[in-house]
């Protein structure tokens, strides 16, 4: 371990004596935060933790907070290791270097897929631990005991046995000398203080009073701000402006033609925005200019008509589907989604001939580097990364499509600029989660028992065009996520993928990626066969978890928490899904009400979960909440459609979100699990929709298989 | 023009039909107001103009005359606006933020005009806030224990 830590040193160009916790830090950015810059990088422990002769204990955060409150359980994580107080530590994100902070789970820098502390459980512990032995070792040396007769607490190093004691701050070069240990022996559950307890939030108190800075918030001397418009069709060019008419409005000072796009940059936002619509571009629309929903679908559906790549295939399914009493078949489709986060897309760059600087918030620091030295003609050393606090994220800054038009439009000019999107831009030229059509079949005994389960999903691949390494041949794992592994025991499956592309179209990751999509296929599907058999959902689902417990028992303890089976008035129903995803078990009763007019009101929803052990669970309490009531914000409303090319969808008026007055009550309760950690990011939102089609079923008898239902679904059907 | 914001008078050399909310962020640097939907849908925008919750995106600077603005820099100087924030933070509302500025700012103006809101009345005054990360369920928490502080 030691001697491959020493190649990481060589590789991040520290030599000798180049470890950092004797670092003392300049400020709390670092300028220049690169390998290679000897003053800032290091290998684990000190890839994550600073500690100088003054100021607080630095924690670097590899994962990016996008609100889901992965800094602070990042911090408990090392905190509890290093011996420190979350009140003594100050946190800052990570510089973009894949060999320092590429996520375990993912392969690369990038925080997604419901992995950080996945990925972190292991590394941010012994970082803590790595960096504590260091100290306690450097004190023992000073004071000439052994290590083992001081403990550290507190950020202190004590020897109880002479009275002494020395705060790290005052050990840290002499720790920075040290040789870094290999094998660490990690605190026994015991014995932890941190991990497991309800922290608060170190984030958020910057974020009640307005002092916090997101990407949006920046402000850089000389900066001026510009907004953009792009070809409204996916592929089409710009034909025309009036520039002059654009350069005529007060404040505005440059105007910027890309190929597919425009510009206006001013003074300030509103002189870009005025300018841009009196630039009143024209535009060559391309080969998409006829590209509408309908024939999208139709092209989808007749895809998946054919086989597909196939994810798993056991026990003949299709041939015990043939031979059963009961023959179950149906279509679900899920829509093209936005992801809509508050803060609209943003860049703030400044382009110099010798290099860069770059702030916004992104959840790929190395790919928004290497995009704007592509654009820049730079090396990525060249490009400075600031990376920032996110308005929300949910997959959209997983892509760099906005950081490389922005790149385009900062090389040509001399001063910083701010580019931001409007509302309306950021929804139309978002990067949608794709369509999907998926077909189901099963095959029930005479007792209602599920003999064969067949599901074909078909729609475009993310992982195709995100990171190509990641497919399996023809087949998209992530496509057929939450369709391969259900947390059943079914004595025969099929599952394929038909990976089909829209022109027009790029589709991206959005929150709960897979098991969004599939956990509402299957647990729709799963309670159609409930209602064949004519078995009550839960206790069709218990006969069939009985070789699973951590499901059977978060499925048991949602049903008891929810009252399941108690009477309920007319029009009121409840609906149950279980899934198995991010590696976290979840069981989800959802209570609705459907009115007579046919508007669905969500009235209550309870989840149990089990995500493995917990590091702060009033954050995983806050995510399940908030993952909810995305999903069924989804599940309610989201629809992205196309006509002529056009999204047309554009802001909040009809692109819907949930509000205060439509969000249920909700109960989450977890389960004390020693299990290795899951994930919760995106947990909540995939648990969303089967149970709200599920609770609608339940009060009215119509089953719902095409989302979202809240747009008249009820009406017309 | 003279804009009062904050208790203090501001001189902006700005077109009259500049909305409110790029004043503040462009023009004075006051960031905490954030830019949402630029068309009154979302509310992360809001600010009080005397005492009144407001959509800034929407309002023209030159529409404001002599009233008094207060931005969520301010709104913790405010005793409603200081309970709240202190709510906000006890029920760890918050999670990315960017919208909590405004639901900050929504929610001082209930409880001003409100001091003991029931749910209903939380549901009319919270309704125009969106929040994309979902906290709406702490949210209404936050706003009762501050009415009870």
């Amino acid at each position: 371990m030691t001697v491959h830590r020493r190649d990481l040193l060589r590789m991040a160009g520290l030599g000798a004596g180049g470890l950092v916790l004797g670092f003392t830090w300049p400020g709390l950015v670092p300028r220049r935060a690169r390998a290679g810059d000897a003053d800032v990088v290091g290998p684990a422990p000190t890839a994550f933790i600073r500690i100088g002769a003054t100021g607080p204990v630095m924690l670097i955060m590899p994962d990016t907070e996008c609100g889901q409150g992965i800094w602070t359980s990042a911090a408990m994580l090392i905190a509890e290791e290093l011996e420190v107080g979350l009140d003594q530590v100050s946190l800052i994100p990570a510089p973009p270097d894949a060999k320092l902070y590429a996520s375990p789970a993912l392969g690369e820098q990038a925080t997604g897929g419901s992995t950080s502390i996945i990925g972190d459980w292991t590394r941010l512990r012994e970082a803590g631990a790595r960096a504590r032995i260091m100290l306690v070792q450097a004190a023992a040396n000073q004071w000439q005991v052994a290590p083992a007769s001081c403990r550290a607490a507190a950020g202190v190093v004590h020897h109880d046995a002479s009275g002494r004691s020395t705060p790290y701050a005052q050990l840290a070069d002499a720790a920075g000398a040290l040789p870094v240990p290999g094998k660490v022996a990690l605190k026994p559950q015991s014995a932890w203080t941190l991990i497991g307890t309800v922290q608060k939030r170190l984030d958020t108190p910057s974020k009640v009073n307005g002092s916090a800075v997101f990407g949006i918030d920046v402000q850089i001397p000389g900066m001026k701000i510009g907004t953009v418009a792009a070809c409204p069709v996916l592929g089409g060019r710009l034909a025309g402006i009036d520039e002059a008419a654009a350069r005529a409005v007060p404040g505005v000072r440059d105007v910027v033609r890309l190929d597919n796009a425009v510009a206006v940059i001013g003074d300030h936002f509103w002189a870009a925005k005025q300018g841009l619509q009196a630039a009143n571009p024209r535009w060559d629309e391309g080969p998409n200019a006829q590209v509408n929903s309908a024939g999208l679908v139709a092209a989808l559906a007749a895809a998946t008509q054919h086989p597909g790549a196939v994810a798993r295939d056991s026990g003949d399914a299709p041939g015990k589907i043939a031979g059963a009493a009961t023959k179950l078949e149906a279509v679900y489709e899920l829509p093209f989604l936005s992801h809509a986060p508050m803060e609209p897309i943003n860049t703030t760059l400044h382009i110099r001939p010798d290099g860069a600087d770059l702030w916004v918030g992104t959840q790929v620091p190395v790919r928004a580097q290497d995009a704007v030295a592509k654009e820049a003609g730079l090396k990525p050393e060249q490009v400075v990364v600031h990376n920032h606090m996110m308005g929300g994220a949910f997959g959209r800054r997983l892509d760099v499509d906005s950081i490389e038009q922005a790149a385009a439009i900062a090389r040509t000019l001399a001063y910083p600029v701010k580019l931001i999107w409007t509302r309306e831009e950021d929804i139309t030229h978002d990067l949608f989660r794709p369509y999907y059509y998926d077909r189901m079949a099963a095959g029930l005994d005479a007792d209602g028992r599920i003999l064969g389960w067949t599901h074909r999903t078909g729609g475009s691949s993310v992982m195709a065009r995100w990171l190509p390494a990641g497919m399996q041949g023809q087949l998209d794992p992530d496509a057929v996520e939450g369709a391969t592994q259900t947390p059943y025991d079914l004595p025969a499956m099929k599952v394929e993928y038909v990976r089909h592309e829209s022109p027009g179209v790029t589709t991206a990751w959005w929150r709960g990626v897979g098991p969004t999509h599939n956990v509402f296929v299957v647990e729709g599907f799963m309670d159609e066969c409930a209602a064949a058999a004519g078995k009550d959902p839960i206790e069709y689902r218990r006969a069939l978890l009985q070789k699973n417990p951590r499901a059977l028992a978060v499925l048991n303890l949602a049903a008891e928490k929810s009252g399941w089976g108690e009477k309920l008035p007319a029009g009121v129903g409840r609906g149950v899904s279980v899934q198995y995803a991010f590696s976290s078990f979840l069981a989800h009763v959802l209570e609705v009400e459907v009115t007579p007019r046919g508007e669905i009101r969500l009235r209550r929803a309870t989840v149990a979960i089990d995500c493995g052990q917990r590091v702060n669970p009033d954050t995983i309490t806050a995510q399940i909440e908030g993952g909810l009531i995305f999903g069924l914000s989804m599940a309610l409303y989201s629809d992205i459609t196309h006509e002529n090319g056009r999204v047309q969808q554009s802001n909040f008026n009809n692109y819907r979100m949930l509000r205060i007055d439509q969000a249920p009550r909700i109960e989450v309760h977890q389960i004390d699990s020693h299990e290795d950690p899951g994930g919760i990011g995106e947990t909540g939102t995939a648990a969303a929709s089967a149970a709200l089609a599920n609770a609608i079923y339940a009060a009215t008898g119509k089953r719902l298989r095409r989302l979202p239902f809240g747009n008249g679904a009820l009406q017309s059907s | 023009m003279i804009l009062k914001i904050n208790g203090r008078s501001y001189d902006v050399d700005i077109q009259p039909d500049m909305p409110v909310l790029w004043v503040l962020r462009d023009v004075l640097g006051l960031t905490g107001t954030k830019f949402g939907c630029g068309i009154a849908q979302c509310g992360a925008c809001t600010i009080h103009v005397d005492g009144r919750a407001v959509r800034s995106c929407v309002l023209p600077a030159g529409g404001v005359g002599d009233a008094a603005i207060t931005t969520i820099e301010a709104i913790g100087a405010t005793p409603e606006g200081a309970k709240v924030q202190k709510a906000w933070l006890d029920r760890e509302v918050v999670q990315c933020g960017y919208c909590q500025s405004g639901q900050i700012m929504s929610a001082t103006a209930l409880l001003v005009q409100t001091p003991k809101p029931t749910d209903p009345d939380i549901d009319a005054a919270m309704a125009g806030n969106i929040c994309r990360c979902g906290t709406y369920v702490r949210i209404r928490a936050a706003i009762h224990e501050a009415a009870g502080a």
